[in-house]
């Protein structure tokens, strides 16, 4: 939490010497609060204070980032209990198990897959974010799982070690990409802590209890390691949600340095929970990793679409650009439609157009970024604005006719459309997008 | 070092609302439904008392619908056929409440009649003893006709009657008053306008204790964060005591999502959505979990495959072995 004017006032050496070329120190901690100054033009400052206000300034969930041999994840900076209060940054790293006990092909082939792994959701690439690699046996057994993923994928790592031998043989083989070293804990935690200080990646913590998580963070900083992840060892939707919003709250709400780090949760650990609904629970609240078991795609890309609707910004609904779409290399005389600007309505009719293999003009009104409904009845998607789009648009020189097929939900709309457009005839098509290939079959002569 | 849990005190409490009656209050199921009167967000039973658990309500209609999924054809088979078969396949399925849909027409295409919506009414009282909601085919002079022969019908049973909207409230609130049921409120996913409902019903006279609130939602997809946040939003404003907003919430799940081609479409859908029926089952699934989480008191569902998943999560989130 962010100190006031006064708290930061109380830090400083209250001398008004001006170095800062400001008139006294009040009127210093006054910008600073501001974050229209920096803490460094005091050069008086004590050390105890100066780390007292870096802390202060710090984020209360940490950011946390991993890399792959080109693609990264980042999860942490989170700032709200609820979605709505401002919105959710970081969507938590979905990451697949996989064990080095599987031959070396089967990984490779199971990793391949899983990389190329992508869907589109409303014109937005869905993807797994990386790998969670466990190691089962020995250290050459771990390396060579690890090298044999990466020779497929560039794709972050988790890196799930139990010893510090292990976790030498994986941090290894991983050279200069950023994986999360998992675990630490109170018995092992300081070897761990080299090993991640001196390869300088994140380390992930497991404790029974918050206090022991506390305790361990602690002592990990002390040690040099400041990317830090926790594991609560939570089973089950119950634990899960409790823990996750203590966490969360203790972060935000508390300010409490020691447990304001990302969580990683192990859905499928526990095997009495359903791992696709435990998921969900967890994307709804607060995890900041999610290490799946199973990952196919029938699971994966619903769990990917909630993850892109809880973290979308509640203030500004996804837009595409109001425009005259060509769909199917369009001629003159192919239909021309007419959508609004919502990127889940667009995409609807855009792809079904598409995949009917019918040429046509798809034009976007800007309904400001509202479904057909939504927008009708907010009156952003009425008889005018699609007029005026018609004719800003260019369709009418495109075009070898004047006919306009418009949404079956905003039938209502013809009998002003055709007042608005003269000479244009307007066409209702059906009311879900799945319906227009039929349509234009039965209505559109070429 | 000492980790406390940080707890809120809310001074709110959701209203506790009752479905169905016995042969003891009038009426003739074999229990009744309550939800609703926790006094904090869901599930978080160590910061205040969640005494009823969510329900699941199961949709079934007054005869075969036309465009549902394939896969519900398939979970279902011949009970959907005959409301009464299907009302007891619900409540075998482990169903709350009975959630039953009339339709415009009949299944020969005239127009449905208020004989034969009093005759299905009385067919699936008979049938199940699990309390049952009623609700029109979303026509408003159809609804008001249709609704009121169902509340007659079954007078006394503590029906859940709906939708009632802002443009058509009036006749199924008069009707659920003089037959003693209760009204299902929906307004489009928007906290003042479901405020604003609970209130205009509540001034006809009907009791807040009768009044269930529908803040309306999207499936998985389309458009769920809305009324995901809107719900959350509302249970903020009823556990900070603002009274109009302390309705329990239902939300139907199903309806939205087996409309959606992820759930309708197994054929010429992009390989990465993966096999059609985990998929769709998915999608519901997915779905109802978020609004549970988000402070949904009953949500309806279509496929039972679902009422099972989602009473197993249910039971776990309100099993009393509280963490933190
Ligand atoms: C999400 C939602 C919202 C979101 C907005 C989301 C957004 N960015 O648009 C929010 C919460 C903000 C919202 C607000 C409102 N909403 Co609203 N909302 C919905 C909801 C739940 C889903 C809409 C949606 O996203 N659908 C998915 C998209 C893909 O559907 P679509 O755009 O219609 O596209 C489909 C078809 O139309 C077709 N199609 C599209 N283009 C074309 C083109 C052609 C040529 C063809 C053939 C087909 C076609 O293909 C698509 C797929 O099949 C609906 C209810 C529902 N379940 O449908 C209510 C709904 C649309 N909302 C409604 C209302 C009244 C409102 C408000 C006016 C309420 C209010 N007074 O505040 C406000 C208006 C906004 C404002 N004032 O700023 C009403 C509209 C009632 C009516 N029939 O007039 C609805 C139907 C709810 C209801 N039953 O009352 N809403
Ligand atoms: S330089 Fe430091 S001590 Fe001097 S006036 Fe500025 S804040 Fe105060």
């Amino acid at each position: 939490m962010a100190l006031t004017g006064l708290e930061i006032y109380k830090l400083l050496p209250q001398t008004n010497c001006k170095d800062c070329n400001f008139p006294t120190c009040l009127a210093f901690a006054m910008k600073l609060a501001a974050k229209q100054a920096e803490l460094k033009d005091c050069p008086h400052v004590s050390e105890e204070a100066k780390e007292k206000l870096e802390s202060a300034a710090a984020p209360p969930i940490r950011l946390v980032e991993l890399h792959g041999g080109n693609g990264k994840v980042q999860v942490g900076n989170e700032t709200v209990l609820f979605r709505h209060e401002k919105t959710f940054y970081n969507m938590p790293g979905i990451f697949w198990r996989l064990g080095d006990d599987e031959s070396v092909d089967e990984l490779k082939s199971k990793a391949k897959r899983a990389d190329a792994y992508q869907a589109d959701y409303v014109g937005i690439d869905l993807k797994l974010d990386g790998f969670a690699i466990e190691a089962k046996s020995d250290p050459a057994a771990f390396a060579s799982a690890i090298e044999a993923v990466r020779s497929v994928s560039q794709k972050p790592l988790i890196l799930l070690a139990s010893t510090p031998e292990l976790a030498k043989a994986g941090v290894e083989a991983c050279g200069d990409t950023r994986p999360l070293l998992y675990y630490a804990d109170k018995d092992n935690w300081q070897e761990m802590a080299e090993i991640a200080k001196e390869a300088g990646i994140p380390l992930a913590l497991r404790g029974a209890t918050l206090e022991e998580l506390a305790e361990l963070t602690k002592s990990i900083q002390e040690a040099g390691v400041e990317d830090l992840i926790l594991d609560p060892g939570l089973s089950g939707h119950l634990e899960s949600l409790q823990q996750l919003t203590t966490l969360r709250r203790l972060s935000i709400k508390k300010s409490f340095r020691p447990l304001g780090y990302p969580v990683i949760t192990f859905p499928g650990r526990d095997e009495s929970s359903n791992e696709m609904l435990l998921a969900a629970g967890h994307i709804a609240k607060y995890a900041g990793f999610i290490v799946l078991e199973n990952v196919d795609p029938s699971v994966l890309y619903p769990l990917l679409v909630l993850r892109q609707n809880i973290y979308t910004d509640p203030q500004k609904p996804i837009q595409v650009q109001p425009a005259l779409y060509e769909i199917n290399s369009p001629d003159g005389d192919a239909p021309l439609m007419v959508t609004t600007n919502f990127s889940i309505t667009y995409f609807s009719v855009a792809n079904e157009v598409e995949g009917s293999g019918w040429p046509a003009w798809l034009m976007v009104a800007d309904a400001e970024g509202m479904s057909v409904l939504t927008a009708w009845a907010a009156g952003k998607f009425d008889a005018e604005r699609i007029a005026k789009a018609v004719k800003a648009c260019g369709a009418e020189e495109k075009l070898n006719h004047k006919k306009l097929i418009i949404p079956g939900h905003v039938a209502v709309l013809s009998g002003e459309l055709e007042e608005e457009l003269p000479g244009w005839e307007i066409m209702v098509g059906p009311r879900e997008a799945v319906e227009i290939a039929g349509y234009l079959k039965a209505m559109w002569q070429k | 070092m000492t980790v406390e849990t940080p707890k809120e005190a809310w001074t709110g409490t959701v209203r506790e609302v009752t479905l169905g009656a016995t042969a003891d209050q009038g009426g003739t199921r074999s229990r009744t439904l309550t939800v609703g009167a926790e006094s904090t967000l869901p599930f978080l039973h160590f910061e205040a008392s969640i005494p009823n658990p969510p329900a699941l309500a199961l949709e079934i209609r007054d005869r075969k619908p036309d465009d549902w999924s394939p896969l519900l054809y398939e979970a279902w088979g011949d009970v959907m056929d005959d409301p009464a078969a299907w009302a007891k396949a619900a409540e075998e399925a482990g169903a709350d409440l009975v959630y039953l849909v009339l339709s415009l027409t009949t299944s020969d295409g005239s127009p449905n009649t208020v004989e034969n919506v009093r005759a299905v009414v009385r067919k699936v009282l008979d049938a199940t003893g699990l309390p049952l909601a009623v609700i029109g085919a979303g026509q408003a002079e159809v609804d008001n006709e249709l609704l009121v022969a169902a509340a007659e019908e079954g007078k006394g049973e503590r029906l859940l009657l709906g939708l009632c909207e802002e443009k058509n409230y009036r006749t199924i609130v008069a009707t659920a008053m003089a037959n003693e049921h209760l009204v299902q409120s929906r307004t489009p996913m928007d906290v003042n306008l479901a405020k604003q409902l609970v209130i205009l019903i509540n001034d006809m006279g009907m009791p807040l204790e009768r009044i269930v609130m529908d803040p309306t939602t999207g499936a998985l997809g389309y458009g769920i964060e809305y009324g995901y946040s809107v719900m959350e939003r509302l249970r903020l404003a009823a556990l900070q005591g603002d009274k109009m907003t302390q309705q329990p919430m239902i939300v139907t799940p199903g309806e939205e999502c087996w409309k959606v081609k992820e759930a309708k479409v197994g054929e010429g859908v992009p390989e990465t959505w993966g096999d059609w029926e985990p998929r769709a089952i998915a999608w519901e699934g997915i779905t109802a979990a978020a609004l549970l989480h988000s402070g949904a008191n009953v949500v309806v569902l279509r496929h039972p495959e679902n009422m099972r998943r989602t009473r197993s999560m249910i039971d776990e989130l309100m099993s009393s072995k509280a963490a933190g």
